[in-house]
């Protein structure tokens, strides 16, 4: 096995795929020669021929569009948005046209090989405009599929399941990990489910429920609590849609709590439907409200970033509050 | 590295020069005068009897369909209908200068593309009703046809989207080393869409083979074209995104035909993007809900009139000796029964069963939908009057 950060992750699981299958195309804004700002499309483009890798003009709803009209066609495309924060103008293309091309057509057409990749969160300085978590709103689309690795093994497995599964998805890749996350990835050719949670910690007391970089954090928390003697089951949901509410609830049934994270703003965030499916679920089995742990309802700030995040010292009093409630 | 420096071409002047609107000329072929007479210069494509005929039984076809649809509406049979009248022209002698391994990506009023490919009476009537037999199971309203068989994509309400989607759809015909282009339509109102800049543009820069066809009907929904845009129509905007572009009398069959062969024949040889701009106007509303009195006169729409194309390419065809008319009288009352006969049994027919609301959401439906529909159906069974399309057919 071979140690690889997030983005090495990334661009290992590009060229594998396009090594399997020549229909694999990838592009999007810089992601030609130069590799992409992050460098996660790197060296493609020498490999595979600007036929398969190029850059594109700065249109996001271009991207989407012709994404959408290249998979149509039988290609499978891997369409780069560089910021999730710029995905907005592509979002008519990605809700009214993409997520729902199989469904409109009665099944005749259908865009399912599509895969878009954007780097989303916070924690590099990035300000209101390089830090967003758009994850809910493409949760709320019918026809999508939302998925967030949280480290490199992780992303490699998602991203070439994303890249064969044969509906659209959305992989939202955390950039404060892109350098950050280093591990053990296998060199060959895998895949992890999608729509399958990973439970990265066995517990009893109360479960903690993030995705993506903000994993790490739980987990930060969740050693502080254990400290003083909580006993803390830690979830990585790893997909938002489909999610995987039968881990999820059979957590909640054994620990009776449930506390959950994510960077974006607190209100309609996906917490929220995770909270009131599984109050639905767990009623009877839980022993306290459940807790969300998120970002403010404010745009994502730049000075005050570190106040804005639900960090890991929210999270351990957030514990200790629901756990003596 | 190559040298990207653009400046290199570029002339020099030195006192201000201003480069004002209708510099650019841009003129429109026509081949058939309005009377129906060929014009005296014109270049007359290559086009056999046969061909011909099929393309003024195409145009009949839909303007008795348009006809006995909009009378469906009034009568509360059907909840919407568009209508394609006077524009027939463009969308039939487009399609026929294609082939029929070339996808066609289509707006809403390009049901005469459609039927020139071979869509029945039976499956436009079904897709009118939504029943059960319709290829799109019934998701859409009526007009929003496609068909997987014909190479036609299925239509989508949101205007311009598809225009992006045809590059990225030809880019893969070129990827995969295919003899053929993708077709796209769309009005001159939808070409105000962000769609439609960034689709022209990524079909310029990468090199895609798709035929942008634009009708300029001269109005979206109520909005006249002067409304809508400055400068000299759309076909200066291929220009400037660097596209091989054609201004065509739209309601000329011949020129439209012409115009299309050549677009079809310069996309494939250079592997490019060509745009027609089709001259022409909408004879019909803009849709049944619409009411085009209020916005415009007798009068414009009388000197239309006198533009029919159908009636133009039909005097040339007669003047040819192509046409028999007894024999097209006895194929328009045809046409007529036919869609009648199709409209009644189509009306009776169910909608698809409600197990099909969570089909085709994804390839297969995930655990959510899966309980939805389970609780639908109890509830459904609880109260079997209250849906009547759907109880106890299970």
């Amino acid at each position: 096995m071979a140690t690889m950060n997030m983005l090495q992750a990334v661009n290992n699981a590009l060229i594998t795929a396009m090594n399997d299958d020549e229909k694999v195309m990838v592009f999007g804004e810089d992601v030609g020669h130069f590799g992409g700002v992050f460098r996660a499309t790197s060296n493609l483009q020498q490999t595979f021929g600007k036929g398969r890798c190029f850059n594109t003009p700065l249109t996001e709803q271009g991207i989407i569009g012709f994404a959408t009209g290249l998979a149509s066609q039988g290609s499978v495309p891997v369409a780069e948005i560089q910021f999730a924060d710029y995905i907005f103008p592509a979002f008519d293309q990605i809700v009214n046209e993409t997520a729902k091309f199989r469904y409109r057509s009665g099944g005749q057409f259908s865009c399912g090989t599509l895969t878009i990749r954007t780097p989303y969160g916070g924690g590099i300085s990035g300000g209101l405009y390089h830090s967003q978590s758009p994850e809910a709103f493409f949760a709320h689309i019918p026809g999508m599929k939302v998925v967030i690795p949280r480290n490199p093994y992780q992303a490699k497995g998602l991203l070439l399941a994303s890249i064969r599964d044969d509906n659209p998805v959305l992989f939202m890749e955390p950039k404060r990990l892109y350098r950050a996350s280093v591990g053990e990835v296998p060199e060959e050719d895998y895949q992890l489910a999608l729509g399958k949670a990973d439970i990265v910690k066995q517990g009893t007391d109360i479960t903690l429920l993030a995705w993506g970089a903000q994993v790490e954090i739980i987990e930060k928390a969740a050693a502080m609590a254990e400290e003083q003697g909580i006993s803390c089951e830690v979830i990585d949901l790893q997909s938002i849609l489909p999610w995987d509410i039968e881990t999820v609830c059979s957590s909640v049934e054994k620990t009776g709590r449930l506390l959950i994270n994510h960077e974006a703003p607190l209100t309609a965030g996906f917490a929220s439907e995770i909270a009131a499916s599984v109050q639905e679920k767990c009623f009877l089995y839980l022993e306290s409200p459940i807790c969300r742990v998120c970002g403010l309802d404010t745009p994502y700030p730049l000075a005050h970033e570190k106040e804005y995040m639900p960090d890991h010292l929210k999270t351990f009093e957030a514990i200790k509050r629901t756990v003596n409630f | 590295m190559k040298d990207r420096n653009h400046l290199a071409n570029i002339g020099l002047v030195h006192q201000v020069n201003v480069i004002e609107n209708g510099l650019i000329d841009i003129p429109m072929l026509q081949v058939l005068q309005p009377d129906g007479t060929l014009h005296p210069q014109a270049e007359l494509p290559n086009i056999t009897q046969q061909a011909a005929l099929k393309i003024l039984h195409t145009m009949q076809y839909v303007r008795v369909l348009d006809e006995r649809m909009v009378a469906a509406q009034r009568q509360g049979r059907i909840s919407f209908y568009l209508a394609c009248t006077g524009e027939e022209a463009s969308t039939v002698a487009s399609a026929a200068a294609l082939e029929p391994q070339d996808m066609i990506m289509s707006q809403y009023r390009e049901q005469g593309a459609l039927a020139y490919r071979g869509f029945t009476s039976k499956e436009f009537m079904d897709q009118m009703f939504s029943n059960q037999n319709e290829l799109n199971k019934g998701r859409q309203m009526p007009i929003h046809y496609g068909s997987k068989a014909l190479n036609f994509m299925t239509i989508s309400s949101p205007l311009g989207t598809q225009i992006p989607q045809a590059s990225g759809y030809a880019y893969g015909q070129k990827m995969a080393g295919l003899e053929a282009v993708t077709i796209c339509y769309f009005g001159e109102g939808a070409a105000s869409e962000g769609d439609f800049h960034a689709g022209l543009n990524m079909a310029a820069v990468l090199n895609c083979p798709v035929i942008f066809f634009c009708r300029n009907n001269g109005y979206a929904i109520s909005t006249p074209s002067e409304e809508q845009f400055k400068g000299d129509g759309i076909a200066s905007r291929g220009l400037g995104y660097g596209i091989r572009t054609i201004r065509v009398d739209g309601n000329d069959v011949l020129a439209v035909y012409s115009a299309t062969q050549k677009a079809r024949e310069l996309a494939l040889e250079h592997q490019c993007p060509v745009l027609i701009e089709a001259m022409t106007y909408r004879l019909a509303a803009h849709s049944t809900s619409d009411d085009p009195t209020s916005y415009r006169s007798k009068d414009e729409e009388g000197s239309w009139l006198l533009k029919d194309p159908v009636a133009r390419f039909k005097t040339w065809m007669q003047s040819k000796g192509w046409l028999d008319e007894e024999q097209n009288l006895a194929f328009i009352e045809q046409t007529r029964q036919e869609v009648l006969k199709e409209l009644k049994l189509a009306e009776q027919v169910p909608v698809c069963p409600i197990e099909q609301i969570i089909e085709d959401v994804y390839d297969t439906p995930p655990w959510h939908l899966k309980a939805q529909l389970a609780e639908l159906k109890t509830h459904i069974d609880m109260y079997p009057e209250a849906y009547p399309k759907t109880s106890g057919r299970s």
